[in-house]
């Protein structure tokens, strides 16, 4: 084929996925992501894509992603954070003391009161916001740099986590704090289809309302029939999700447990799935409202308009110092949540917590995407790249590859997805 | 022809210093509504500072501005754009991720009730200015990056006219252009101007400049060098201001500019 048939091809092919608003990218990742799981599903006999692995990998999964959605923002802005492992340990730290000491000793409640998780989070979150803010008021307004600010961060927050605990495990955290952790607290089967439901409904509508919004515009808009296969496309794989999570049973004596907890008589033969864990429930509405934020809030658009071009967001009068401050504090506000999700998880707070996860968090932002050059990232990618880096470390482990050949590959897949992005960019010109 | 009534904006003995360089040394400046002020000197004379000044780039070290006769205090980009005053830079003030709509109400998104962005309707309000500005103008869903010059120039320019600036300040805005996109310039200037909207064009296009403007003003090492009608000067008359920093022999010299 000469090489003006070969452009022209490949133009026709390019105006046929944009006609159908097709993002490349999001297929290519998520074509990534199937592979991975298909090949070690091969490769374990099954294994890895039973309803169990599958309900761990998502429990597992959460905290990164959380920190993940947050450090989008940082990146796009063309900063970094490297400090939101050490900052989640001070928040965990901090919630497991006041949950087991400050609350009992001062207000009086026993671990397992209804308030002590409400409250404990939300002294968690107001100091990961306050630590938040405070990196951006230094960044922003005192002009030092993100990478230092935040390496800095990195050792105070990681040693302040120490000395509000003494350096001790502590644990076991309160019953209704541990719920968000993942096998601990579940929505049940009825409960997780009920959600499946809103979720496809909740798709579909959006999906209705851009079109009729680019309708009314007179904009085009892309074929009936494509609409139809996404919607339906989208549709099948929440409810996929929702029945694997629902197949993962509960064993038998922990269902008697439970039933007895309630004060009854479990009847013979019964049996109940998980669902979908509450950490990752939380994690759908962060996603959700973390989409919202970027792409139909003034904040998302001056975030990225700042990172696209820091000039000319300041000449629009868009106050940067004060956006970077407002990027910080809801990176805080991430990981403070991400405590909550990773301490309840463990059921204790330990002194390692979240170790080496501002690596992890920052993987998966630019494996999904978020370049560092500023002014580019999504949040499904971000999520998406957790999810990978996950089942690439949890799949490696069950197929038993060595650690220190697991930590190779993934370095090298860190890598690797960069510069295949890059030339991506570089080949079709899109951002 | 315009010296009469209030000038729509006067700046008084501006100064501002990059460190020990005094980038802007006592310059003093007006226009009036309808009228387009050019703006000439050498690179790094202090063109682009003085106006940044005016735009809220930059604050001035000493000196006041007045709009409509009444003092005012520009600390920042918004404070301006609250008296009309809209700025065309020099260096594209455009996000180069962001599509044409995007750019051009940055901002000054239009909400929803609820305080959500309306896209759908920004884009529709872009489409309808381009079609006036440059109807040739197809790429609304991409990101700027991917247009041209001439094109990013309109985006920029269709940015300062849809928001009604009474205030408009041009730096070198056909320095991208082809002769095309030039002429469109030019009438745009023309138009702008027939409304009633008061223009500093800074150029280093001495014909462009004569041609377009009412009045001129030289600038030379920050300093003010002198302002002249079009009408009483020549090109070379302007040029030998720009290169030797002084006033034309025979024009009347009311005060030592430096
Ligand atoms: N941000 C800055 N920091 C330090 N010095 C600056 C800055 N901006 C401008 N200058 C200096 O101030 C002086 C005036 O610069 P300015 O950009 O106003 O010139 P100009 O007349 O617009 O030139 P040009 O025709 O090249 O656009 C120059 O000496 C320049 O080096
Ligand atoms: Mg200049």
């Amino acid at each position: 084929m000469s090489d003006t048939a070969r452009a022209a091809e490949s133009r026709r092919r390019r105006s046929l996925f944009e006609a159908l608003e097709i993002d490349t990218r999001l297929v290519g990742m998520i074509g990534a992501f199937v592979v991975l799981c298909l090949g070690f599903d091969f490769v374990t006999d099954g294994r890895f894509l039973t309803p169990r692995n599958v309900f761990n990998l998502t429990i597992q999964t959460v905290s990164v992603a959380i920190m993940a959605m947050g450090m989008v923002f940082v990146i796009v802005t063309r900063h970094i954070d490297l400090s939101v492992g050490s900052l989640l340990a001070t928040c965990s730290a901090l919630m497991a003391i006041t949950q087991t000491v400050y609350i009992p000793e001062y207000l009086g409640l026993p671990m397992g009161h209804p308030l002590t998780a409400p409250i404990t989070i939300v002294v968690g979150l107001v100091a990961g916001t306050m630590i938040g803010a405070m990196h951006g008021y230094l960044i922003g307004y005192l002009a030092v740099p993100a990478f230092i600010v935040t390496l800095g961060g990195l050792l105070v927050w990681r040693n302040a986590a120490w000395y509000i605990t003494g350096g001790q495990t502590i644990g076991p955290l309160d019953p209704n704090f541990m719920a968000f952790g993942g096998i601990n607290g579940t929505l049940g089967e009825t409960l997780s289809w009920a959600f499946g439901g809103v979720a496809v409904l909740a798709a579909l509508i959006v999906l209705w309302r851009a079109r009729v919004e680019k309708q009314r515009y007179e904009f085009p808009v892309k074929p009936l029939w494509a609409e139809i296969a996404l919607g339906a496309l989208i549709a099948a794989v929440i409810m996929g999700f929702v029945a694997t999570l629902n197949a993962y049973q509960i064993p038998t004596p922990r269902l008697e447990r439970m039933w007895a907890e309630a004060g009854r008589e479990m009847p013979e033969g019964h049996t109940a799935g998980y669902g979908i864990p509450i950490s990752v429930f939380v994690l759908v509405i962060l996603a959700i409202i973390m989409t919202i934020v970027a792409r139909r809030t003034r904040l998302g658009r001056y975030i990225f308009a700042t990172g696209g071009n820091p000039d000319a967001a300041e000449l629009s009068g868009i106050n940067t110092r004060l956006l970077t401050v407002k990027v910080f504090a809801i990176m805080g506000a991430l990981c403070a949540l991400s405590a909550v999700v990773a301490s309840a998880r463990l059921a204790n707070h330990s002194n390692d917590i979240g170790t080496l996860d501002e690596l992890r968090v920052i993987a998966a932002a630019v494996i999904g995407g978020t370049a560092l050059s500023g002014g580019i990232g999504t949040i499904y990618g971000a999520i998406l790249g957790a999810l990978i880096m996950q089942s690439l470390q949890s799949g490696m482990a069950m197929v038993g590859v060595d650690a220190p050949l697991q930590n190779i590959v993934v370095g090298s897949v860190l890598v690797l997805a960069v510069l295949i992005d890059i030339i991506y960019r570089k080949r079709t010109g899109v951002t | 022809m315009t010296d009469r009534g209030t000038p729509l904006v006067e700046m008084r003995d501006i100064e501002l210093a990059f460190g020990g360089i005094k980038a802007v040394d006592g310059v003093s400046l007006d226009l009036f509504p309808g009228e387009v002020v050019g703006v000439l000197g050498h690179n790094g004379a202090g063109k682009s500072t003085l106006i940044k000044i005016l735009s809220g780039a930059y604050r001035m070290d000493a000196g006041e501005i007045r709009i409509d006769g009444a003092r005012v205090e520009i600390t920042n980009p918004r404070d301006a754009r609250a008296h009309n005053i809209e700025t065309i830079y020099q260096q594209l003030a455009l996000a180069d991720n962001l599509d044409a709509a995007a750019n051009l109400f940055l901002g000054r998104e239009i909400v929803n009730a609820v305080g959500l962005m309306d896209d759908a309707q920004m884009e529709s309000e872009t489409r309808k200015i381009m079609a006036r500005l440059n109807p040739n103008f197809r790429k609304f869903a991409m990101p700027v990056k991917s247009l041209s010059g001439g094109q990013r120039q309109s985006v920029a320019i269709a940015r300062a006219v849809y928001f009604n600036a009474r205030i408009l300040i041009m730096d070198e805005p056909t320095a991208a252009l082809g002769v095309q996109e030039t002429k469109m310039v030019a009438e745009l200037i023309q138009d702008l101007k027939a409304r009633g909207i008061g223009i500093f064009l800074i150029s280093h296009d001495v014909h462009d400049v004569m041609d377009l403007c009412d009045r001129v003003m030289v600038m030379k090492n920050g300093q003010h060098v002198g302002t002249e009608r079009v009408e009483d000067v020549t090109d070379d008359d302007i040029l030998s201001m720009i290169i030797l920093g002084k006033k034309p022999e025979r024009a009347p010299e009311p005060e030592g500019a430096a």
